[in-house]
């Protein structure tokens, strides 16, 4: 993926971009983000106007739409501050996406600077804040499915080296990781039937790795594994990595109450 | 339930045929990514060169095209350009009448396929046989390929058999021994009965005017040598500089097409039997092909002008695996073809337009294609060229309201608040397509829209108050 040259990030503040999954759905994952950020020493930053990236009507074809709610994104965060978020999708919408849609654009200028300073979550912690060991403890063997959007970007090699770090944490293998899990946006509604096929292939290599949790960097794939799983009545334990970091120092005694 | 094209195609793919397809391009995949691994330290880096030599080739076709004419034409060999399938089709035609020749045999060319051209040759009297084992089985089944590496990927060792014993090519066996033997026994005659040999290439050096071959079966070694008229059609985009660039490209072809570290045969061409040479054909023709290439080279698509037609994209693509190929209606399947076609078909573009929304955007083409070509990208421009050509997009939820909703920040906190209905009423009750497809197969997760917000807020009051206390 070609992506533009990262900013390392300076001080001691950060701004959250908590995506609409988390605001609609898995409000724990933007929760343990900030509690692992704050963990760090940071001060979290939400702008209340923030909705989405755009990435839906981006994948759509529907540029013009996509512009309009980056434009938005570009309102909301407005600032010199690295900009965090827990999920590698979104985030590659920001500094990925955004430049191929506003590429012919005015404003181009600004979309680069908000891709220089936008981060995925583990992809800050390891390369950008230099973390590299997680205290505390998580008992479990994880599965880790690597999201899409981590191709060609350092967040998988990240979140897997964090929590290889924690005490108590087994990574499985499973086959056929590199393989995506189906959902896609909106190729989950518009190819229902092939996006079920490649989330039953992912499933079955998951069960076959025996976890108990699986774990991933994007609450999307999270949802739509969980949503087949369940529908199935055989559900899942799935976190999000964040939650995951999170979990383990509350264990670990280290989460400040 | 409103859904794409190909994923209804994929509804009434037989169970049998989705079985070949995953079983063949999985195992192919996975080889290619050992061997690559083994072989080179960085294989990433050799697949970046390679992208860039290629992108140099088709930046610079306008100086690399005369210069390979010309070298050609000193080896011996007669030029012609076609600017159109319909062009390339009476070049080819014109040299065969000429000759008097009524059987070509022919080794794999995907331009043969693009240009449509053994129909018109057999309308016009001329015996065209293929000579690939996977082509002829297509071609005797009166099938399509469905892969451009391996022609029959979606059918098994017993339909073969099966459709051998139709064609008069023996009684049922399916031991793949036999198969090749039978094959091998009808074409010998019909190599030496030709006229005519027609081959595509995988690589043409504008620096000596070198074709180059490759196949495992050596057919094309046949096809070319036996007869005395060598025919090599071309897509102008094939070029490479330097003959030192073959060290590269055939390193990684052979890895990326088949998972071998180099095909069983390579052919280098340079002309038409020169004198004091003992056998080869008299007489040499290169035909260069356009066919919509020079617009895609205009366009906003223009890397996948670099793809050497490998097929490690379509094997590794989660889509076609559960599809085939024959579920992108085109020549050229898979993530490449879902570039290419709707780009070649020029004016018929919007019957195409839906090929490049087949994907989840996953990016694995991407990772393993030796080029290099940033497929997905180019995916979502032609999804948004098909957006404002006005393509039809079944399934797919109105992105304006949405967009709307999204950059309006007190509707979207309402919003957030309001999809608490979701909870309650069945998915079946929501006049939402994209919902019911999503409900088919998927359990939704329990509706907590502003929940984290107000964490946020409770937590910043607790802190005002903690911090009021202490003053």
């Amino acid at each position: 993926m070609t992506t533009i040259e990262r900013k390392p990030p300076l001080g001691k503040k950060v701004q959250l971009m908590a995506t609409c999954l988390c605001d609609a759905f898995y409000d724990d994952a933007a929760i343990a983000t900030v509690q692992v950020l704050e963990h760090l020493g940071l001060t979290v930053e939400f702008p209340e106007a923030q909705t989405c990236c755009g990435q839906p009507a981006f994948n759509a074809g529907d540029w013009n739409a996509s512009r309009r709610v980056v434009r938005h994104l570009l309102r909301t965060f407005k600032s010199e501050l690295p900009v965090v978020v827990p999920s590698s999708s979104c985030a590659a919408m920001v500094f990925h996406g955004a430049l191929l849609a506003f590429e012919h654009e005015r404003d181009l200028p600004e979309v680069e600077q908000l891709a220089r300073r936008t981060w995925e979550l583990a992809d800050f912690l390891v390369n950008g804040l230099g973390v590299t060991s997680w205290p505390g403890r998580f008992d479990g063997a994880i599965a880790f499915h690597r999201s899409c959007h981590t191709r060609g970007t350092r967040s998988a090699e990240a979140a897997a080296t964090l929590m290889r770090s924690i005490p108590g944490v087994t990574l499985v293998e499973f086959g056929e990781a590199e393989q995506c899990c189906g959902f896609g946006g909106t190729f989950s509604v518009t190819f229902p039937h092939i996006s079920e096929a490649m989330g039953r292939l992912k499933l079955q290599h998951l069960r076959a790795a025996q976890p108990q949790f699986l774990v991933g960097v994007d609450t999307s794939c999270l949802m739509h594994l969980s949503g087949l799983a369940e529908k199935e009545g055989r559900p899942v334990q799935h976190r999000h990595v964040a939650q995951v970091l999170r979990d383990a120092l509350k264990n670990g005694g280290l989460l400040a109450a | 339930m409103k859904t794409q094209p190909i994923d209804q195609f994929a509804c009434t793919l037989p169970p049998e045929k989705r079985q070949s397809v995953y079983n063949g391009t999985k195992a192919t995949h996975e080889k290619r990514t050992k061997l690559l691994a083994g072989d080179f330290a960085d294989p990433d880096r050799l697949r970046q060169l390679a992208g860039e030599v290629k992108q140099h080739v088709i930046e610079n076709l306008d100086t690399l095209l005369p210069q390979v004419e010309e070298r050609l034409t000193a080896g011996g060999a007669q030029v012609h350009w076609a600017a159109d399938a319909a062009a390339a089709r009476r070049h080819v035609l014109a040299i065969l009448q000429r000759r008097g020749a009524t059987r070509l045999v022919k080794a794999k060319t995907m331009v043969s396929e693009e240009i449509e051209l053994a129909p018109f040759l057999e309308a016009h009297g001329i015996e065209c046989l293929e000579t690939d084992l996977g082509e002829f089985i297509v071609q005797i089944d009166h099938d399509h390929p469905s892969h451009i590496v391996r022609p029959i990927i979606h059918k098994n060792r017993r339909e073969i058999a099966t459709s051998f014993e139709k064609n008069g090519l023996g009684a049922y066996n399916d031991a793949p021994e036999v198969i090749t033997r039978r094959a091998r026994e009808f074409m010998r005659k019909k190599y030496l009965a030709a006229d005519a040999g027609m081959t595509g290439a995988n690589f043409v050096v504008a620096e000596s005017g070198r074709l180059v071959v490759v196949t495992n079966e050596g057919n094309s070694r046949f096809s070319l040598a036996a007869p005395k008229c060598h025919i090599a059609l071309v897509g102008i985009e094939k070029l490479l500089p330097r003959d030192r660039d073959l060290a590269l490209f055939l390193n990684l072809l052979a890895r990326s097409a088949t998972a071998q570290q180099l095909t069983v045969y390579t052919e280098f061409i340079r002309g038409p039997r020169a004198a004091g040479q003992p056998d080869g054909p008299e007489e040499m023709h290169v035909i260069f092909v356009d066919n919509g290439r020079t617009d895609v080279l205009a366009g906003e698509c223009r890397e996948i002008l670099r793809c050497i037609r490998c097929g490690a994209c379509m094997n590794v693509c989660p889509v076609y695996r559960q599809v085939s190929g024959h579920a992108y209606r085109s020549v050229y399947p898979g993530p490449v073809g879902a570039v290419l076609s709707p780009l070649l078909a020029g004016e018929d573009f919007l019957e195409k337009a839906d090929l490049p929304k087949a994907s989840s955007l996953c990016g694995a083409c991407n990772e393993v294609c030796p080029v290099n070509i940033p497929i997905p990208d180019l995916l979502l421009r032609l999804r948004d060229k098909g957006k404002r050509a006005g393509a039809a997009s079944p399934g797919l939820p109105p992105m304006g309201p949405w967009a709307l909703l999204a950059s309006q920040p007190v509707v979207w906190k309402a919003a957030l608040i309001g999809g608490r209905l979701l909870d309650y009423i069945p998915p079946g009750l929501i006049p939402v397509p994209a919902m019911h497809a999503w409900a088919a197969s998927r359990t939704l997760p329990k509706w907590r829209g502003g929940v984290f917000r107000k964490w946020l807020r409770q937590r910043e009051k607790r802190k005002t108050e903690t911090g009021e206390r202490k003053a």
